[in-house]
């Protein structure tokens, strides 16, 4: 019933560890790339901080640094388990630690899952933020002379300069905008109080655009003012005119670039991903066939190694019962009247058998009451009392006619219980022990 | 009378040969690095070849690269030579190839030293070049339909925008050119008829530079036509505006940038040899030590490593002499004759002087 066993040997158990002591430092530089790559991520939205507005694209590049991190200490911390593994005295030391470790390296890597996820899902956001971002820097192009804006202009004339772009979604955005400052205006042209006055807003539009917007690879001299106006240049249509300035939109320039970095930073985090899930498989496989071998005492011998010892849907329901249970420890048992010590049972003598009975005379009417689950928590007590697997089953019989759910369970103590049913068979050692026979 | 004698008993010939030969393999990497700094030369020359009239040049980093390879089997040799040194069977047999050897180090370190002082030198021709081919870039620069110069626009346009600078020497090398391509001007209109007929050579000239010139920095719109005329545009002086257009011209950008570039290989170029040196020095000593020790009835004795075994002036006349016996076998040795006969002489009289 276990999922997925293999056997393993001790030269096999050897190399398992040894294989994996490697991997482990290998998972150390890719913790270690992981967080460069978070930090490269950070740094390319950073270069442009001025033309994002304020939104949270931050959370995915802090991620990675911080998963990176994380991975480089859980992988270095694996490394030194596995290394001491090939020896069983030093296991010793790791066995109680293996199993959290391991949990923890699986939730671990469903965070480094989620990171890659994300980093597809960051696009819209910086959408957004780019596009009122740009829309905010054209308006500020001609405040050269404001504190704390005098560097847009630049900014975006370098933008537009080495992406290959012209305005938001086009040049044409640049036609809605006053980007020629008011102080190169000459107020007392009759031509700039025109323009100024054919709108509402008194701004000084024009059909023009900066210099920046201008195509290198045009065979004719950049025409920047006077676009729509086909006579006022020579042998021009503006409508056909492709080459003469950017024709793509910087938003989605820029959208462009930090989609493909984003996307390459994806597959490479997938990657590391599958290479962890890889190792944490192996580190699982590792510590189960130890832990069998421990039992098994011969340390020289065969053991087997699995993922889990039940199937999923078994494991799923135990540990969901421990968790439920974690909540009820505290909790009264409504079914015995509120007395724990009800269906322990004495240490009396029976007789000359010495055989308890096997019912309590009126637990049969109780069981025909009570709920399932309550029932099942007053058989809890009993559950804890035997701790080898041949004296449950001898119970079995008992124990089956109340209630139908408690036999799977019965049949169904992973190795990881004893520990759980060990800590109340100290607490409860003098009573408990008549039973066994 | 040997020059720069030094004693070598056991233990420093054999720690000799041993730093010897980590010296040598290190050497072998300054030499892959020698050939990986002319490579990276050699393609930023190329990069702006278009602009460039001859390749003169170039010689720098060819001898960089021929060196870096040399150098990488030389001294790989050299770490051979070092590692047989210490086992007196085997080393006999490198004996023939160690003077070829020395002579070949010598003449790359002598290549490199050359280069070095090469890359001052042809700062001239550089210059040189640069301006013709320059002048011929804006030239062309509206031949955009002409095959074979229709990327010329493209290059001059590239290259201002990179190094942020205009014109060859400065922007007003636009205003002596027609930049602008006769199939976008309208001969109909008056102004441009004007204009055509104002200069001899009816070429439409204007003061005024393509947008490539423009500077982003500048707090202004870029104005890049009527330059030099106050009224034309508000507020504007073309005397003291600064911060409008690139006041650097693009022969003097490419010639900084291209002595930035050699001033930062310079130094690394410097180590090299002094390194190659050392290795000469070095492997010269432990050949004479060797055959020192070779000679001595034990071997492991103190033995003497020199430079040269004589003089400097002595071994000058012995290679003069051996270079022309190479040269003139048949002939009779007069010289040589006469030397000894002058000896003889010399040791007679005083015996019969006494």
């Amino acid at each position: 019933m276990a999922v997925l066993k293999v056997k393993f040997t001790k030269t096999s158990r050897d190399k398992l560890a040894q294989v994996l002591w490697i991997l482990n430092w290998i998972s150390v530089v890719t913790g270690v790339i992981l967080f460069s790559l978070g930090l490269f991520l950070k740094v390319e939205i950073n270069k442009r901080w001025e033309l994002m507005a304020e939104r949270d694209v931050h959370y995915v590049p802090n991620m990675l640094i911080a998963v990176g991190l994380v991975a480089c200490g859980i992988n270095f911390l694996g490394g030194k388990i596995c290394y001491d593994c090939v020896d069983n005295t030093k296991f010793l030391r790791w066995k109680l630690l293996m199993l959290p470790y391991i949990i923890c390296t699986f939730f671990f890597t469903f965070s480094v899952l989620v990171g890659a996820l994300m980093c597809y899902g960051m696009r819209s956001e910086l959408e957004e933020s780019l596009t009122l971002g740009l829309r905010d820097a054209m308006r500020y192009y001609k405040d050269t002379d404001t504190p704390g804006r005098c560097f847009l202009k630049s900014t975006v004339d370098l933008l537009q300069i080495q992406f290959q772009c012209c305005g938001n979604v086009g040049f044409r955005d640049w036609f809605q905008i006053q980007w020629v400052s008011s102080r190169y205006l000459d107020m007392s042209s009759k031509e700039v109080v025109d323009r100024l006055r054919s709108n509402v807003e008194g701004k000084y539009l024009m059909d023009g655009v900066p210099f920046s917007c201008c195509n290198i690879d045009s065979p004719r001299p950049c025409i920047q003012h006077q676009i729509t106006n086909n006579s006022a240049h020579f042998n021009y249509d503006y409508q056909t005119e492709e080459l003469n300035l950017w024709m793509k939109g910087c938003r989605q320039a820029l959208l462009e670039h930090y989609t493909s970095i984003m996307q390459s930073i994806g597959l490479i985090v997938l990657i590391i991903w599958l290479f962890e899930l890889s190792v944490l498989t192996g580190v699982r496989y590792l510590q189960t066939s130890l832990e069998n071998l421990l039992r098994q005492g011969d340390p020289n011998s065969e053991s087997e190694g699995w993922l889990l010892e039940n199937s999923f849907v078994e494991t799923a329901r135990y540990n969901f019962n421990i968790i439920k249970s974690l909540g009820k420890n505290n909790q009264i048992h409504t079914a015995d009247n509120g007395d724990p010590n009800m269906d322990v049972p004495s240490t009396a003598h029976y007789g000359p058998d010495n055989v308890p009975p096997s019912r309590h005379p009126w637990r049969v009417d109780h069981g025909a009451e009570t709920s399932p689950q309550s029932s099942l928590a007053s058989e809890l007590p009993r559950l804890r009392a035997p701790s080898p697997q041949s004296s449950l089953a001898s119970e079995l019989p008992r124990l089956r006619a109340p209630s139908p759910e408690s036999p799977p369970r019965l049949r169904a103590p992973s190795p990881q219980s004893p520990p759980h049913l060990k800590a109340p068979l100290a607490s409860e050692p003098p009573r408990l022990r008549a039973p066994l026979t | 009378m040997a020059l720069l004698k030094m004693q070598f008993p056991l233990h420093r010939r054999v720690r000799l040969a041993q730093g010897l030969w980590l010296i040598s393999w290190m050497t072998v990497l300054a030499g892959a690095f020698t050939f990986s700094l002319g490579v990276y030369l050699k393609t930023e020359l190329l990069r702006r070849a278009e602009v460039m009239d001859n390749t003169e040049i170039h010689v720098v980093p060819n001898i960089l690269m021929l060196v870096g390879l040399a150098s990488i089997g030389n001294y790989m040799f050299a770490g051979r030579i070092c590692q047989d040194s210490l086992d007196p069977s085997r080393f006999p047999r490198w004996k023939p190839f160690l003077l070829p050897w020395f002579g070949l180090s010598m003449l790359l370190c002598a290549h490199l030293i050359s280069a070095v002082v090469l890359s001052y030198a042809l700062q001239g021709s550089l210059e040189e070049s640069l301006k013709v081919g320059l002048r011929n870039g804006i030239r062309f620069y509206r031949d955009t339909d002409v095959p074979g110069r229709c990327f010329q626009k493209e290059t001059i346009d590239r290259l201002q925008m990179d190094l942020r600078c205009c014109g060859n020497t400065n922007y007003r090398d636009w205003f002596e050119v027609q930049w602008i391509s006769s199939r976008y001007l309208d001969f109909t209109s008056k102004e441009v008829k004007d204009r055509v007929r104002s200069n001899v050579d009816g070429r439409y000239l204007m003061d005024g530079v393509p947008f490539s010139c423009c500077n982003p920095s500048s707090p202004r719109p870029c104005l890049q036509e009527h330059l030099t005329d106050n009224s034309a545009h508000f507020n504007y002086e073309h005397q003291s505006e600064e911060l409008n257009l690139y006041n650097r011209g693009c022969r003097q950008a490419l010639v900084d940038y291209y002595m930035g570039l050699m001033n930062t290989i310079g130094p690394g170029i410097l180590s090299v040899i002094s390194v190659q040196i050392t290795v000469m020095v070095s492997l010269r000593y432990l050949q004479t030590a060797m055959e020192g020790a070779a000679e001595l009835e034990n071997p492991e004795d103190e033995s003497v490593g020199y430079i040269l075994e004589k003089g400097v002036k002595e071994t000058v006349t012995n290679f003069k002499g051996a270079f022309l016996n190479l040269l003139q076998p048949g002939s009779v040795e007069v010289a040589p004759e006469a030397a000894e006969v002058e000896n003889v002489d010399k040791a007679t009289s005083p015996p019969a002087s006494s």
